[in-house]
């Protein structure tokens, strides 16, 4: 229904940047989760957007036409708040009719639209129950409907699961994400949980103090991160601390060739592409402790330097506490500053993992 | 001491029931004896019950004009005074609560400073000045001294009010297309009212009681149930014209409190004063 193009958006509140220099296009019909640490400015880009805050500097387009000084009322946005705030003096029925109301839609229309969407939610026949009548659940399910009904250009979503328990928050995800598909409505999506935006999104922002360090598909954020904080941020990963000397990258434990340029750098490894292969006392890693999570086994381990790291291994594959280990190193990725240096395969590595070999030096 | 009550699970609650019983001597008792007399045609010591009940007082009362003349003139008093408070005192509370502009806080404090010093004093300092705008004994004069005296509690709650409705509300009714006045009218105004409405029901009927500066500004031309109460028991040793007008005096509470009780409900009611 709707594009939407912000560029170079800039919040500056008294003593602090919550927004800084914030670009990102919306195509029509996306679904983008902005993700992001506390503080990171996620819902300020969103209240700006949704009309609430004047950014200090930039623009909002939707569809071409500039938003960016228009009052909340004038604007096609629709807001689902993290506390839903409901309006607590009016039932549900009123909560979702009130703007078809402003729209001055004759009654029959909007019994009609306030029907429809109730059943979108999934709570039909709850029109004439009191807010506080409803669980947690219902009552955001309430918000989503009185902003679905007027059918806005985009929807904007700040945590709208936030105080959900865990099996509510799936199921609710679920049917957003049914609905904005079946509706076809530009989204944005504000969640602290990255399992939410790898779960729904068609493209995640991540943010870090007001600006963006990647906006990519959920599979490019996971496998290719373009930071050492995205890296950090989405999904579990092992950072060793080494230096990178003669096209090598060299830890007391291991070695990696790569083919970087000398200097300090850190190498990002996924548990799931940590190998482990028994070796003599005395050599390798440590293992510290294994977790069987029945699909697999998640191996604590720690390194001579002592560093630790985790490796999700086989459900076959038992390790002892206290056994020494060498690491075969799949996938990683190597920064330099929080920027990516090189991302890759260690290099030959082509079926089979490829052995590293322990270094010289202890 | 209504959640002392309800909160009971089987055990019988003794600080409640003693608390109960003490209010209610406090409060009941002395009512219950003024019931009593204005009912009451002989009531001779040492008897506990009287000795001759009838209506003659009532008689009396109610046929003097000036019972009647003061009681209409109470009651436009109140409603003048209360009507003009929270004309002046609703839009200036939400000022304080909601926007930001300089000199808030001083003028916050000047709002309340009226209560902040002796009261009498500040009444005859302002009956004196009164005298020279030739306000003294005419009605608006006497509107004009009660107002002041009601400004503090209709700006101090109704500010706690709109403070307390939760700005979300305001900005998704914003959100859903509503401009700044409708979403007062039908966000704001509506979540503070049961608050708002406590706060102008006090109003009326502190009015109502209200003496001394009705008594300071009004007499002798403009004389107040309350007043004229006073006037009673000064000159006649009569207990009975004192009670019935006492109970008399009682109709405006009860009539407001059932109205409070029909509108808001006890919970609402109690939010008011309390979150
Ligand atoms: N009204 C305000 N006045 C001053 N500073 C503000 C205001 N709103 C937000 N900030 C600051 O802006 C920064 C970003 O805030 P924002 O609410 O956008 O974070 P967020 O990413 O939504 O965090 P969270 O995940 O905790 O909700 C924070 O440092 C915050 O302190
Ligand atoms: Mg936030």
């Amino acid at each position: 229904m709707a594009r939407l193009t912000i560029d170079n958006l800039r919040k500056a509140f008294a003593g602090t940047v919550a927004v800084d220099d914030f670009s990102l296009d919306v195509a029509d019909g996306e679904l983008v989760c902005l993700l992001g640490p506390s503080g990171s400015g996620k819902s300020t880009v969103l209240r700006m957007i949704g009309g609430f805050e004047q950014p200090s500097s930039g623009a909002i387009r939707i569809d071409g036409q500039d938003v960016t000084r228009l009052s909340p009322e004038r604007r096609p946005t629709g807001m689902v708040f993290q506390s839903h705030a409901l309006w607590s003096h009016m039932n549900v029925f009123n909560n979702i009719a009130f703007g078809l109301k402003l729209r001055r839609l004759s009654r029959a229309e909007i019994r009609d639209k306030v029907e429809h969407a109730l059943e979108l939610v999934g709570l039909a026949g709850y029109g004439t129950r009191q807010t506080f009548q409803l669980s947690g659940g219902q009552q955001q399910r309430v918000a989503l409907a009185r902003s679905l009904v007027l059918e806005p250009k985009i929807l904007l979503l700040d945590e709208p699961f936030a105080s959900l328990d865990q099996h509510l928050r799936e199921r609710l995800r679920e049917e957003v994400r049914d609905i904005q598909q079946r509706l076809g409505i530009t989204t944005l999506f504000v969640t602290h949980g990255q399992d939410e935006a790898l779960a729904m999104a068609d493209r995640i922002v991540v943010l870090r103090n007001g600006q963006c360090e990647q906006a990519d598909a959920p599979d490019v954020v996971y496998r290719n991160p373009q930071t050492q904080f995205v890296a950090g941020f989405i999904g579990q990963m092992n950072f060793i601390s080494a230096s990178v000397e003669g096209g090598r990258f060299l830890h007391p434990d291991f070695m990696l060739p790569v083919n970087v340029p000398d200097g300090p750098a850190v190498l990002a490894v996924r548990p799931e592409a940590l190998d482990l292969a028994s070796a003599q006392a005395d050599q390798g890693a440590i293992v510290l402790r294994s977790t069987d999570f029945g699909s697999h086994i998640m191996v604590d381990l720690q390194l001579r330097d002592g560093t630790r790291l985790k490796a999700m291994t086989a459900p076959d594959q038992r390790w002892q506490k206290r056994a020494s280990v060498h690491l075969n190193v799949g996938q990683f990725a190597l920064y330099r500053d929080n920027h990516l240096l090189t991302i890759g395969q260690p290099v030959g590595g082509s079926e089979q993992a490829p052995e590293v070999e322990p270094a010289l030096s202890v | 001491m209504i959640a002392g009550f309800s909160t009971t699970s089987g055990r019988f609650d003794w600080t409640g029931f003693i608390f109960a019983i003490l209010l209610a001597i406090v409060i009941a008792v002395p009512l219950l004896v003024v019931f009593t007399w204005a009912f009451t045609e002989v009531w001779r010591y040492p008897s506990v019950i009287p000795q001759k009940f009838g209506l003659r007082f009532w008689d009396q009362t109610l046929s003097r004009a000036d019972v009647w003349e003061a009681l209409s003139i109470s009651l436009r008093l109140s409603a003048t005074v209360t009507f003009l408070s929270a004309l002046i005192c609703l839009p200036a509370a939400y000022a304080f609560a909601r926007m930001k502009f300089p000199g808030r806080d001083l003028f916050f404090l000047s709002f309340l400073a009226s209560h902040a010093f002796p009261k009498f004093g500040l009444l005859v300092a302002i009956a004196s000045i009164f005298l020279q705008l030739n306000l003294i004994a005419t009605f608006w004069g006497v509107v004009l001294i009660q107002l002041v005296g009601t400004l503090m509690l209709m700006i101090w709650i109704p500010v706690a009010a709109f403070q307390a409705v939760d700005r979300r509300m305001e900005e998704a009714a914003r959100d859903v297309g509503a401009g700044p006045l409708r979403v007062f009218w039908s966000i704001t105004l509506p979540q503070a009212f049961p608050t708002i409405f406590a706060a102008v029901l006090l109003t009326f009927v502190s009015t109502f009681y209200e003496t001394e500066g009705a008594w300071l500004i009004g007499a002798p031309q403009i004389r107040t149930m309350p007043v004229l109460m006073i006037n009673f028991i000064n000159n006649q040793v009569v207990i009975q014209y004192g009670a019935v007008l006492s109970v008399i005096l009682w109709v405006p509470s009860f009539i407001a409190l059932m109205f409070a009780r029909r509108v808001i409900g006890t919970g609402a009611f109690a939010k008011g004063f309390g979150a």
